[in-house]
């Protein structure tokens, strides 16, 4: 087993359980942070080319923001969290109290540049607590960096690192809700190789 | 009429003029254009990683610096033009993230850059122009009619090199 391809429908039901999971305890750590909820579900999850993921934000030049994350222990990967500019400014705004349309994202300062690691630290941070629930392996995420670039640029760089080997992808789409305003965005898992085996073995799937 | 050919990520594409090569939003990888203009025929290739030598897989001959340059090199010259008259400009090699402990791998960029000149060098080939490193992207447009390089950014303007 090398790669994301060759999942069955029944182990992608057991990762997007555990997205949702995620999600939920992301929501109530969010919601502790800020003192206002912001709802976040998993509706879909996906695998793909991670080359091809740079047309899910409209092509290689489109404007993002990156917030990137390695994480160590048995089944060592890659955490990368991608929200449009525009898609970015707004949940800048849900997380700051900010009315809409004040972050600017070409001009961050330093609270909304922390806002947006914070956040980039409980996703991983949940993510992988539910991931470890139902493995029983540790994952241990490094402190997030940040890029606001165009999306091809940021996953060329990562790419670099994975280029020989993980070159499909976990992709579970987040949605973020708050006061009937929604926010899309695009969590990766990238596992280095042999990392997928061991979490799905762990989890109990066949495969 | 002039053509604007997309070059993609791991990609090598040969044009003459008055078509355009363009490749989007380079990162840490580096964009190698080779021009020879007395035919006004160029190259461009989008390179991914300094070396073949350390990968397992080395079926994408343009992915990596060395494999890369040597085969644009060939393909140029097959295509009757005279290896002293190649000329380069590169762009790219960026660190887009910024971590506190610097490793190795997120130092791509630099290295990406550095075997480029490199493999440039062991030809002979003259780097004329470049724009590389910074922590940002670039989006780059090779003019085969004048030789030019437009280097676009989000945030640090556009020149031409």
């Amino acid at each position: 087993m090398e790669d994301f391809t060759q999942l069955s429908g029944q182990q992608l039901d057991a990762l997007k359980e555990i997205g949702n999971i995620g999600a939920g305890n992301a929501a109530t750590a969010l919601a502790q942070m800020i003192h206002t909820r912001i709802d976040m579900t998993v509706p879909r999850v996906s695998i793909l080319p991670f080359a091809q993921a740079a047309d899910l934000f409209g092509g290689a030049d489109a404007h993002v923001v990156g917030i990137f994350l390695n994480v160590r222990g048995p089944a060592p990967s890659s955490i990368l969290f991608v929200l449009e500019a525009k898609k970015a400014e707004l949940l800048i705004d849900m997380l700051l109290m900010y009315p809409p349309g004040q972050t600017n994202i070409n001009n961050l300062n330093e609270l909304e540049m922390s806002a947006l690691m914070e956040l980039g630290n409980i996703l991983s941070a949940t993510y992988l607590n539910a991931m470890s629930m139902f493995t029983q392996l540790s994952f241990i995420p490094s402190v997030p960096a940040l890029a606001v670039d165009m999306a091809g640029a940021i996953l060329n760089a990562i790419l670099a690192q994975f280029g020989e080997v993980a070159d499909h992808v976990l992709l579970l789409e987040t949605v973020f809700t708050k006061d009937k305003e929604e926010v899309v965005g695009h969590f990766f898992l990238l596992p280095e190789p042999g990392s997928l085996a061991t979490i799905l073995k762990a989890l109990g799937v066949r495969y | 009429m002039a053509k604007i050919i997309p070059v993609g990520m791991a990609e090598i594409k040969m044009a003459s003029a008055p078509d355009k090569l363009m490749t989007a939003g380079l990162g840490s990888c580096v964009g190698v254009c080779i021009y020879e203009k007395y035919q006004k025929i160029g190259i461009m290739a989008h390179i991914m990683l300094p070396s073949s030598l350390d990968a397992k897989n080395k079926e994408n001959k343009a992915k990596f610096a060395d494999t890369a340059i040597e085969l644009v090199i060939a393909q140029m010259i097959k295509k009757g033009a005279h290896q002293s008259r190649l000329q380069a400009k590169i762009a790219g090699g960026a660190q887009m993230f910024k971590f506190s402990g610097k490793s190795d791998i997120m130092k791509i960029g630099e290295r990406n850059t550095n075997a480029v000149e490199q493999n440039l060098q062991k030809y002979h080939i003259p780097i004329i122009a470049r724009d590389t490193g910074g922590n940002y992207g670039r989006t780059i447009i090779f003019d085969l009619e004048t030789g030019n390089l437009i280097v676009r950014t989000i945030g640090h303007g556009e020149k031409i090199i």
